[in-house]
């Protein structure tokens, strides 16, 4: 272990998460914004700033594209140079990658990276209609397969080859529902019960609505400097130290595996050695529950547990607060929601808190390397960070 | 077989309104596209020919759809998956005329040409004017 730093984060902010009636993006985009520079009074954002980069999925949401300027604008920073990164969920994955590679190519030393979403004012027909839109258009969404299709195709054919239940992937959403009752910010933050999961309604086959991550509204955001700066600005820096990012055919059915997403274990490979680390080295990660089985998936993808076995990983209990590698303190896309273009950097937001021992109840006791773990689409994009408390 | 058709998804689809199913092979490589494409992603070749693929496949996977965008929510519960065809190529489609209890990881489907017809809707939003 100990790979050198790439970047430090000095700040990161976020919405509260929900159904936030009567506000538009941009509107919440401010407001994670504002928590950053309020966590960083020895930044001046004004001056300090020197790029920005938005993950923000659709226009379809509120007619709005052109995000980078208008979140730049109501973030206060009007005439930065301010681009919006897509790659569907893992928009903001992409866009914290983005601001890796502008503070280390020297053109930009301080750079706030983040993402938002507006969702929850759509129906939820709509809301399918737009996701869907991050698949292939002329095979899948042509031929009415939808978002949570692709992820219960991959379900059933795990299910088949490894034997997986239905029981084993619902133990996620339940997971991260615990986890997210203990988070302020979370969306849903009561429990559910394994009954209360296998209970609710098919949205496709295996999956169930309780596996299916929330409809939700919010924000997030990470400042980022060159390590030798970040002093200037905090006492509690936390470190990247590892970042990978990958692509796959846009189709599912292109792909050689229906089990595995090939971009996370080509991002992960990418991330786990420029960090020197391995997955034992992993003290807890934040990975992309869009659907429960997705979870699974991620653990079998990023060597956390053997191909074939999430099912039995995560009835072991190890992936749960008090476990040997928490997964999802926040709640996850499940629990905490997913407002799809913020969910990579809100997942930075809570390795950042943890690292620097804020993560309240559901603080993880000693953890000094994190990892987050955001998809895009069906698999087409998958982005992977490690982190390092600083000290 | 070989046409001047263009190799493009577009081409792809009218094939299959004149009830064939068609794919391109790349003259230099051999690969064969399904969608056909016009550049071969293997060995950057812009010459293919036109081969016809057989629609007799197997299940790869598949799930049923509860919940679907407007256009195909008159549908639902519908089925669809992912086929391997019998030359090896994959394809994914909506599986007519069977039930959840019915599909099974590995059965035989034949493509079946027959259309499912369907339309697309734009949101409506309420507008105001001005007026005199």
């Amino acid at each position: 272990m100990n790979g050198k730093p790439l970047v430090s984060i000095v700040s990161a902010g976020m919405s509260k998460f929900g159904k936030l009636d009567g506000l538009l993006a941009r509107e919440i985009f401010s407001l994670a914004t504002k928590e950053a520079f309020t966590r960083c009074p020895k930044l001046d954002p004004k001056n300090d700033i020197k790029a920005m980069f938005i993950g923000h999925m659709g226009e379809a949401y509120e007619h709005q594209g052109h995000m980078g300027p208008v979140a730049a604008d109501w973030a206060g920073l009007t005439g930065i140079p301010a681009t919006r990164t897509e790659s569907a969920c893992a928009s903001s994955g992409a866009a914290l990658r983005s601001g890796i590679y502008a503070v280390m190519s020297g053109l930009a030393d301080v750079v706030l990276v983040g993402g938002v979403e507006k969702m929850t004012h759509r129906t939820t027909s709509e809301v399918t209609e737009y996701l869907a839109m991050a698949s292939d258009y002329p095979f899948e969404q042509w031929h009415g397969i939808t978002f949570p299709g692709l992820f219960a195709m991959m379900a059933t054919a795990h299910m088949h080859d490894y034997g997986t239940t239905e029981q084993q992937i619902a133990q996620s959403a339940v997971k991260n529902h615990y986890h997210g009752s203990l988070n302020p910010k979370a969306h849903m933050q009561k429990e559910i019960s394994l009954e209360a999961v296998m209970a609710s309604r098919y949205v496709a086959w295996p999956l169930k609505l309780y596996d299916c991550s929330l409809i939700t509204d919010g924000a997030s955001c990470v400042i980022l400097t060159k390590p030798e700066l970040a002093s200037k600005y905090t006492d509690m820096p936390v470190q990247i130290i590892g970042s990978g990012q990958a692509s796959d055919t846009i189709g599912l059915y292109e792909r050689k595996s229906l089990t595995s997403l090939n971009a996370t274990k080509l991002a992960t490979k990418m991330a786990y050695d420029m960090a020197h680390v391995k997955p034992g080295d992993i003290d807890l990660a934040e990975v992309h529950d869009c659907f429960t089985f997705a979870e699974l998936m991620a653990y079998e993808d990023l060597g956390f547990c053997p191909v074939g076995k999430s099912g039995e990983f995560i009835e072991s209990g190890e992936t749960r607060l008090g476990g040997r590698i928490p997964v999802n303190t926040s709640g996850g896309l499940k629990a905490k929601g997913h407002p799809v273009g913020a969910t990579g950097t809100a997942q930075t937001y809570e390795i950042y808190l943890q690292l620097i021992e804020q993560a309240g109840k559901r603080q993880v006791k000693d953890a000094k390397v994190g990892l987050t773990h955001n998809v895009g689409g069906s698999g087409a994009t998958a982005a992977v960070h490690v982190y390092r408390r600083d000290k | 077989m070989s046409t001047q058709e263009p190799f493009t998804i577009e081409q792809f689809y009218k094939f299959l309104e004149q009830q064939k199913l068609m794919a391109g092979k790349c003259l230099k490589c051999g690969k064969i596209h399904l969608p056909p494409r016009p550049v071969c992603d293997n060995c950057y070749s812009e010459k293919f020919e036109w081969v016809t693929v057989s629609g007799k496949g197997k299940l790869l996977t598949y799930t049923v759809i509860h919940i679907a965008p407007q256009q195909f929510q008159a549908l639902t519960p519908y089925a669809v998956g992912i086929v391997q065809l019998e030359d090896g190529l994959k394809i994914p489609g909506m599986i007519q005329n069977t039930t959840q209890e019915q599909l099974k990881i590995g059965m035989q489907l034949t493509l079946d040409f027959g259309t499912c017809s369907t339309t697309q809707q734009w949101p409506q939003w309420q507008r105001y004017c001005f007026k005199r």
